[in-house]
């Protein structure tokens, strides 16, 4: 199934005849300019050809959705006073190289920290039962990733596991495409919803897009038809006039989302402001252990200290994660910024604008 | 970072499933999938099953695509 989602015949005509749509659209300014709000979407624009193909129609931005990309330096740096106190780190393995005020886990690494990559948040509990030390689960994620937390938050308590605790710094979309949206007034002409956010929370959250912002969104997959067929929907939609939320990934995505998972979620997090790299806090964005759960806070069992020091660099993450700029437009890409030395998060992360646009091109 | 994948449930025990995923088999999670059945598929995050996959949706779909081209070839 997946690989006619990929390699199908019908893709082309329909990429022609978005081109088509998009030049017959009356009284708008060309090229339209949409936001893929998540990093494996500006990954999958790149990868296919899109931005090329459609460079005269449409002009794609980059948005926040890559959970590594909107981590703040001081919440890097967080990670690394866990790590120099001993701790026994386990993260995903795009923030290792990522760096923070003055060191990065890699350097802590070369130093003598215990580091642990895993690919699912589940794993801590192996690792925290084999050791005596403490163990630090850094949790970053969006939506997506938040019911795995929530899943290993409960397993540590079920199991009775005394030395694990994680790092919470998990954010949410709603609210900073709010914030986003109220900076770009009418900068935007549509918006590419990220396919696995929506699955947990649905298509819901976003009706206040077309209502309050009058732009269309989509919720798309990640494949070229799934990509394709949402980009179509919302040239459509600006075609009759009438913005609205339309889903073009029924077979993951529910309008009411993943109802089991939102209650994992609920059971254990409660909604908080935190900071995002380049916005600064936003109200509502990000979660954080309800009650219940507090003693797993690695933040205050560990009284971790950072300064909240902001060190000057010519990275432009902060505005290629608000819309604002390209990794093109960059100064330091790639000449001192490069996937084997990189200066800012967008350039760790697989998913992050600037590697992406390294990798494929530009 | 969000990518998730489907995998096809080959067996189930609790909250643990084996599933095949590109031929390889992989524990996962699947807490939140209400009576998932064998062989049926789920999309995988991170080790955890985050949704059942709806094939008569994809199928839709893959419709819709064909509709729109045919509209599109017409004179
Ligand atoms: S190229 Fe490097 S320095 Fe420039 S914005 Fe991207 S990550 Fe930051």
């Amino acid at each position: 199934m997946t690989d006619k989602f990929r390699n199908n015949p019908e893709l082309k005509p329909l990429l022609n005849k978005i081109k088509h749509d998009v030049a017959a659209l009356d009284g708008k300014a060309l090229p339209l300019k949409f936001m893929e709000v998540c990093g494996t979407h500006t990954v999958s624009i790149l990868k296919f050809g899109f931005r090329h193909y459609f460079k005269d129609s449409i002009k794609f931005l980059s948005g926040p959705g890559c959970p590594v990309c909107v981590t703040s330096a001081c919440d890097i740096d967080k990670m690394i006073y866990l790590a120099q106190q001993g701790h026994h780190i386990v993260t995903f393995g795009d923030l290792i190289k990522v760096p923070g005020t003055h060191s990065s886990l890699e350097k802590e690494i070369a130093k003598g920290a215990t580091v642990d990559v895993v690919y699912s948040p589940l794993d801590a509990l192996n690792i925290a039962r084999n050791t005596k030390k403490e163990v630090n689960f850094i949790a970053v994620g969006f939506e997506t990733t938040i019911p795995v937390i929530a899943g290993l938050v409960l397993d540590t308590y079920a199991q009775q596991i005394k030395n694990l605790s994680i790092l919470c710094l998990i954010k949410t979309m709603p609210n900073v495409l709010r914030f986003l949206l109220s900076q770009l007034k009418g900068e935007i002409d549509g918006m590419i919803m990220p396919g696995h956010v929506s699955v947990i929370i649905g298509s819901e959250p976003y009706e206040f897009i077309p209502r309050e912002y009058g732009i269309p969104c989509t919720v798309a997959g990640f494949e070229p038809v799934d990509l394709g067929l949402g980009i179509q929907a919302l040239v459509s939609q600006i075609a009759l006039g009438s913005p609205a939320v339309d889903n073009r990934y029924k077979r993951m995505v529910k309008s009411e989302g993943n109802r089991a998972a939102q209650e994992l979620i609920s059971a254990v997090f409660q909604e908080c402001d935190v900071a995002w790299r380049g916005f600064g806090s936003i109200p509502k964005s990000g979660l954080c252990l309800n009650e219940e759960f507090i003693n797993f806070d690695a933040e205050k069992r560990f009284h971790i200290k950072v300064n909240d020091e902001v060190v000057q660099s010519a990275c432009i993450c902060g505005d290629i994660i608000a819309g604002r700029k390209s990794p093109i437009d960059c100064t330091l890409f790639r000449k001192k910024c490069t996937p084997e030395n990189p200066i800012g998060p967008c350039m760790v992360s697989f998913e992050g604008a600037c590697a992406a646009f390294y990798k494929y091109g530009e | 970072m969000c990518l998730a994948v489907p995998y096809r449930i080959i067996s189930k025990e609790g909250n643990k499933a084996i599933a095949d995923v590109f031929g390889m088999k992989k524990e996962i999670d699947i807490r939140i999938i209400e009576d998932v059945e064998i062989d049926e598929y789920v999309l995988v995050h991170a080790g955890f099953a985050i949704q059942r996959v709806n094939q008569q949706d994809a199928k839709e779909t893959l419709e819709l695509l064909t509709e729109l081209c045919e509209a599109e070839s017409k004179p």
